[in-house]
């Protein structure tokens, strides 16, 4: 029984898992920027980035590259988020969460009904970004598209942190996050640092739908709304505000479920996620502030 | 007599339906330190945010010729007005030198920056041997003294300063306001001072204002207010 | 003394009206839209839960359609399988909710903020996916029939619904039995806001410590409360599934429970009069929509359009507009010599 185990395929399950781990990841990040800067776990996040997925649609249905669409949409996206935030949150900016949240979720369907009214309800498809040809690793069997999505997710987010972590404005952005008033006094401007967020969140959320689009092999505007809710759950057992957090959690969410979903019969495809949900409740039920949040201290 | 660098008149200031401040007037000169005392609830912190415009306010505040009293705090703070809030600001979750960076984050002259770190690190030279920590490790002294550190890496023409003693033993208040002093001597710093410690505020300033329940009760210059046993008696309470 | 009495006047008559406004709303409307309205009342119902929960405990929960679910199923399988008479199921509906509340109440004090917004969102997500494994009890995708499996357990089937001696249609008959139902649940909830356990509730939203210090139970009450509001849901569930004569895992979706939140947040937290608001918002605004334009995505469009300007105009709710309208008359009121 035991020397009857497939070693290959639980290798291949877990690159298949990280793959998709880290397309979640780019989204899980989105969620973390705003959550860090407007409070608010943003609902619209998945249907921003399907938005920036049908633009891209767009662009390469008008002749242009996969890869020339996806660094122009990203830019398209950053701009976009700057926008909404100006429009739609900033007039709630002092407003209790949970209208924020609600604000969220009117943009939720706001967006949605505006992609299917500028595109209309047919599906399409994008081009592969990577080969789909697999890649032998060690014996191993990997799809290159596989390793890509990996790859560019990884990288999308270590720009990300070197931006925060080695630009001023990037300082100036963590400042107006964890202290607002402090941060004014020294000249920051906060409020546009939220919108600078929202921004670097849509540009995230552009990379997540760009990588999920071309995986499947045809989307419509729902594309984004599991991925939400992986990148929500990830997010979490990562601990929300930490965007480290966001990647590993993801990352062990999308290996978690897809070894799941192959290995106990029971639960097939259709419980994947109520399974997942499932350990993420367990996980926090011991560490209530996620794997990698700090506990903070409550003021009385 | 020099020209009034910052000048307040008529400035009122309220917290949702209460007000705090009366009508304040005054002034603070080029190079000069000038102390605000007063009760708890006076309206000193008030003051010196209705300056910085972290509180909503009415009246004049003219600063280095420029009308500041409708500008936001991001605004003043780019004019060259350095504000060390009550509670000091730290940002607690960036490390010491993060914090000494976003001091001179209005500032465009790198070269003009780094001159400054070395100078404030000839002040406080501790902090470069804690560059790296986080700021919200260092003990309350430090904070206060980062704080301090912090804005004058904006190379400030007027500094606010918001009761540098709370919470801090005696000997540590000292050492800050021997700083304070220093920074006025050499620098030709202007300071405008918030402090209940009395005995420090005067020693420390050229000039005094007392408040008293959002006006000013009295003022005129720190030796004459401290030997006068009324003001003593009525508005400070030792 | 004289102003209390004023104030009390002041109550009867909106009560009254409020009364009034219940018996004479069916004439107004036709018999078909009568059905709507049940359906506002069913929101309604639940609305009130939420905001028991939310608004005056501070929890907050994404996963009240799945309440819903358990009232609904538990309504459906009882007629279908036991042959129960319809309306007789709604008690039990609301305990077993109440039940599933508590439980959920109880991993829940461990988890606070975003945390139970997640615990109980999965709960939502979840739903669908149980109903359809377990489908012996719940009919999987297909759900349960309550008018071809059991018609004679079904009230007004026959057309008209007699009682003490008055006839009506089945639409009106489900219109009153909702609203009377969602009518004695507002003052039940008013009753319990107004009193100790609500004051117990306010001090645990606005602050658990100083709650805690004070000696209240906080595990005891934040559970009684998630009890409390999975009662309010089942019932709304329970009375869903009568209208509909059918539950299916479609119905109790996600966004089920995203309306709910919605029509709370809308018509105000810790506000119990807004909740009519909220529930005819949630209920009538994606048909204004559509009748705007049917084109593909334009009623979303809308309907998220008009959530976001209602949010930004109110950004405490109906609720918050109410008190802010009331406020000259109460002052007047209170303050006269």
């Amino acid at each position: 029984m035991l020397l009857a185990f497939d070693w290959t395929q639980l290798a291949q399950q877990i690159v298949i898992g990280l793959a998709s781990g880290g397309v979640w990841a780019t989204l899980a990040v989105a969620l973390v920027l705003i959550y860090r800067s407007t409070g608010v776990v943003n609902f619209a996040q998945g249907e921003m980035a399907m938005f920036s997925t049908f633009i891209a649609w767009s662009l390469v249905h008008h002749g242009l590259s996969y890869w020339a669409a996806f660094f122009l949409t990203v830019a398209i996206s950053f701009v976009g988020g700057v926008a909404v935030e100006r429009v739609v949150i900033r007039p709630v900016e002092s407003a209790p969460v949970l209208t924020v949240v609600i604000v969220t979720l009117g943009l939720f369907f706001l967006v949605n009904g505006a992609a299917r009214w500028i595109w209309t309800p047919e599906v399409r498809s994008l081009p592969n970004a990577f080969s789909t040809r697999p890649i032998d690793v060690a014996g191993v069997a990997f799809s290159i598209q596989d390793l890509g999505n990996i790859g560019v997710s990884l990288a999308a987010v270590g720009l990300l942190w070197v931006f925060f972590r080695f630009t001023k404005l990037g300082l100036a952005s963590r400042a107006a996050a964890v202290n607002p008033e402090a941060s004014r006094l020294l000249g920051v401007r906060v409020s546009w640092m939220l919108a600078l967020g929202w921004g670097l969140a849509a540009g995230m959320g552009g990379v997540s739908g760009m990588l999920t689009a071309p995986a499947l092999a045809s989307f419509d505007q729902n594309l984004m709304q599991p991925v939400l809710l992986y990148a929500f759950a990830g997010a979490v057992l990562g601990g929300i505000d930490s965007p480290l957090g966001a990647v590993v959690g993801t990352m062990l969410l999308g290996v978690l479920v897809n070894l799941v979903g192959t290995y106990v019969d029971w639960v097939g495809t259709e419980l994947r996620l109520p399974v997942a949900l499932a350990v993420i409740l367990g996980v926090l039920l011991v560490r209530p502030a996620g794997l990698f949040g700090r506990v903070s201290v409550r003021r009385v | 007599m020099p020209e009034a660098l910052l000048e307040l008149e008529g400035v009122e200031a309220r917290y949702g339906p209460v007000q705090a401040l009366h009508g304040i007037s005054l002034e603070v000169k080029e190079g000069e330190v000038v102390a605000v005392l007063g009760a708890n609830g006076a309206g000193k912190t008030t003051t010196l945010r209705a300056v910085s415009g972290t509180v909503r306010r009415g009246g004049e505040i003219v600063f280095a010729g420029k009308r500041i009293s409708r500008r936001s705090p991001e605004a003043v703070a780019r004019l060259g007005v350095a504000h060390v809030p009550e509670g000091r600001g730290t940002l607690t979750e960036l490390s010491v030198r993060e914090n000494l960076r976003l001091g001179a984050y209005v500032r465009r002259d790198r070269a003009g920056v780094r001159e400054d770190e070395q100078r404030v690190l000839s002040y406080f030279p501790w902090l470069e041997h804690r560059a790296g920590q986080r700021a919200g490790t260092l003990s309350g002294g430090e904070q206060q003294m980062l704080a301090l550190a912090r804005a004058l890496m904006l190379r400030p023409r007027l500094v606010l300063l918001d009761e540098p003693s709370l919470g801090l033993a005696p000997i540590v208040t000292a050492e800050i306001f021997r700083i304070v002093g220093e920074l006025n001597e050499k620098e030709g710093l202007a300071v405008l001072v918030v402090e209940q410690n009395a005995a420090f505020a005067f020693e420390a300033s050229a000039r005094a204002y007392v408040l008293e329940v959002g006006e000013v009760a009295v003022a005129g210059s720190s030796d004459e207010l401290r030997r006068n046993e009324s003001v003593r008696r009525s508005y400070l309470g030792y | 003394m004289r102003q209390r009495a004023l104030g009390s006047v002041l109550w009867l008559f909106i009560a009254g009206l409020a009364l009034v406004a219940y018996a004479f709303a069916p004439r107004l409307v036709s018999d078909f839209h009568s059905r709507d309205l049940a359906h506002a009342g069913v929101f309604f119902i639940a609305i009130i839960g939420l905001n028991l929960l939310t608004g005056y405990t501070g929890q907050i929960s994404l996963g009240h359609g799945a309440l819903m679910a358990i009232g609904g199923y538990t309504t459906a399988a009882l007629v279908v399988h036991e042959h129960w008479r319809d309306v007789w199921t709604i008690p039990l509906a609301g305990l077993a909710a109440g039940i599933v509340g508590f439980l959920i109440g109880i991993p829940a004090l461990r988890l606070s903020g975003l945390y139970l917004a997640l615990a109980t969102f999965a709960l939502a997500v979840a739903m669908p996916s149980l109903l359809k494994k377990f489908s012996g009890l719940t009919g999987g995708g297909q759900g349960l029939r309550l008018l071809e499996s059991a018609p004679e357990q079904v009230t007004g089937i026959s057309g008209t619904v007699t009682i003490l001696g008055h006839s009506m249609t089945q639409n009106h008959f489900l219109y009153y039995l909702t609203w009377a139902i969602g009518l004695v649940g507002f003052l039940i909830a008013w009753l319990i806001v107004r009193g100790p356990l609500g004051r117990v509730f306010r001090a645990v939203r606005d602050s658990e410590i100083a709650a805690a210090s004070a000696g209240i139970n906080l595990a005891g009450y934040k559970t009684l409360a998630f009890a409390l509001s999975g009662v309010y849901a089942g019932v709304a569930g329970a009375l869903l599934a009568i209208q509909d004569e059918i539950v299916n895992p479609l119905t109790f979706t996600f966004l089920l429970s995203i309306l709910i939140l919605v029509g709370t947040v809308v018509g105000g937290l810790g506000s119990l009069p807004g909740m009519v608001l909220g529930a005819f918002f949630v209920q009538y605004l994606p048909d204004l929509s559509t009748r705007l334009s049917s084109a593909p995505g334009v009623p979303d469009f809308v309907y998220g359009a008009a959530i976001i300007v209602v949010m930004i105009l109110l950004p405490s709710g109906a609720g918050g507009l109410l008190r802010r309208l009331a406020r000259p008359l109460t002052t007047r009121l209170y303050t006269r010599p």
